[in-house]
């Protein structure tokens, strides 16, 4: 079940890099015309820790992982495996959702932080490569930009993004009614609902962590 | 007979209604200990509908299920789970984990439920996927092998248990006639040794009398006719011996009757008149 984490991690690398690689462009060519290149470093750190890391981290593991676990625990109930498990005495919720669930509570946020560092890792490649930062100068400015609580509330929405995700997700599969019909149907609904709650909850957490105060 | 202390199964006044239609409409009967009881009947008659109360996993319109004495149309699923502990159920597909190997389907109950060490397991599985025939094929996984075979590995999960009762929802459907006698001739060794109760739905004729000591016939919602199986083939009941003899002709009605006809015509609009029109429509 970790595997759901693992085998995301060259699609999530790649998607890091290149947000952090757009960002960084996007950045420069603002900040240029102001004369304030310097502060390149720090959009691309709080926009990748605060918005971009957790929520575009989340829509990758949406698209893989809640199709893919509301597709198997959906074609699960439709093959009467669920009802042989529950005639086994063995509590489906307990055998199939909580390895599902912790896998993803574990994963979402690990893939999250390391999708953040490839995403510095994009915006320093512009910075070096396209403009003139040397690579102390990018990191130093990056890590004063950024105080802890910037990880950490990304980190806080990673967690409640995996909660919602895997909830949607599992609720969607072992409710499956009416064959590979219902399956195609719960998987497609599960992404929808998925991304659209977590998109959601993105703003209020957003509004409750750097608006309110 | 109806109050008896040797019942494992009592089943009293099982009424099950889907929307109006009753499928189960008054279902009375006992099982018990070392008997095989054979539930027949035709398609769609509601077979598995009253096995599936038998295990609980459906909860009667109203009615009483008892196993092993206790009530379980009322049970809350921790208790419920007590008793599935005590029955195997053989489901019609087999209802293997389709991501684990066959060792692993067998292995499952008791991994779950015993304090086993895994080398001890191991032997259990092997001694169960032997007696159903399967020796050496526990690293398969269930989309490698055919359905028989599921079956058979849906019967060797059912019985990793050692249960007292074992379910079975037609054990021998797609099966050969040899691997048919194998299963049947297992199924005595069980009841007769073990003293282990069955309850097996069962299309099959022959697999059906070489088995049972007692046999149901269902039919229009309720029992057409039930007894040992010797009452069954000499019954004067011409729908059972329509059954019995798989005849065609007879006074089992091959269609819907003309008044659930209308109910589904109801339900749904007459879909093929849709169909040719939206069809008409394209093609001008």
């Amino acid at each position: 079940m970790v595997a759901i984490g693992v085998r995301a991690t060259p699609m999530v690398a790649l998607t890091a890099f290149s947000v952090g690689v757009t960002l960084a462009m996007q950045a420069a060519h603002s900040l240029q015309s102001l004369g304030a290149e310097m502060y390149i470093p720090d959009l691309v750190m709080l926009t990748l820790l605060r918005e971009m890391g957790p929520v575009l981290i989340a829509v990758i593991v949406i698209g893989r992982s809640c199709s893919a676990v509301a597709a198997e625990l959906g074609t699960m109930k439709v093959s009467e495996e669920i009802e042989a498990l529950e005639v086994m005495a063995i509590n489906p919720v307990q055998y199939l959702v909580v390895p599902r669930f912790l896998a993803m509570m574990v994963m979402l946020p690990a893939l999250t932080i390391f999708g953040n560092y490839i995403g510095i890792l994009g915006g320093w490649a512009v910075c070096t490569f396209a403009l003139d930062f040397n690579t102390a100068g990018y990191v130093m400015e990056a890590l004063q930009s950024a105080e802890a609580w910037d990880l950490y509330s990304g980190m806080i929405k990673s967690v409640v993004f995996a909660w919602i995700v895997i909830t949607i997700a599992c609720n969607a599969g072992l409710n499956v009614e009416g064959g590979a019909e219902g399956v195609g149907q719960a998987t497609t609904s599960s992404v929808v609902q998925a991304l659209l709650a977590m998109l959601v909850m993105n703003a209020v957490l957003t509004g409750v962590f750097f608006f309110s105060a | 007979m109806n109050t008896n202390d040797d019942a494992i199964i009592q089943v009293e006044h099982l009424v099950r209604k889907f929307g109006d239609r009753s499928v189960l409409d008054d279902i009375s009967f006992n099982v018990h200990r070392g008997d095989t009881l054979v539930i027949m009947g035709g398609s769609g008659c509601g077979k598995s509908t009253l096995l599936r109360h038998m295990i609980g996993s459906m909860k009667p319109t109203s009615g009483v299920v008892k196993l092993f004495g206790e009530e379980i149309t009322n049970m809350k699923e921790r208790e419920l789970e007590r008793v599935r502990l005590r029955f195997g159920m053989l489901f019609q597909s087999g209802a293997l984990l389709a991501s684990q190997t066959v060792g692993e389907n067998v292995a499952l109950p008791l991994l779950q439920h015993t304090e086993k060490s895994i080398d001890e397991i191991e032997e259990i599985v092997k001694e169960k996927l032997q007696m159903v025939g399967l020796t050496g094929f526990e690293d398969l996984r269930p989309d490698e092998i055919s359905g028989g075979m599921k079956k058979r590995v849906g019967l060797a999960r059912a019985l990793a248990l050692d249960p007292e009762l074992l379910f079975s929802d037609e054990p021998t459907s797609g099966l050969d006639p040899i691997m048919t006698a194998v299963v049947d001739e297992l199924t005595l060794k069980l009841t007769h040794g073990t003293h282990m109760t069955a309850v097996v739905v069962s299309h099959d004729m022959t697999s059906a009398f070489r088995i049972a000591t007692r046999m149901i016939m269902l039919g229009h919602g309720g029992i057409v006719a039930q007894g040992t199986p010797d009452e069954i083939r000499n019954s004067p009941n011409p729908e059972v011996q329509q059954f019995i003899h798989g005849e065609a002709d007879g006074p089992i009605p091959l269609n819907l009757s003309q008044e659930e006809h209308e109910d589904h015509q109801h339900v749904k609009p007459r879909p093929f008149v849709a169909a040719r029109d939206r069809f008409h429509r394209k093609t001008g």
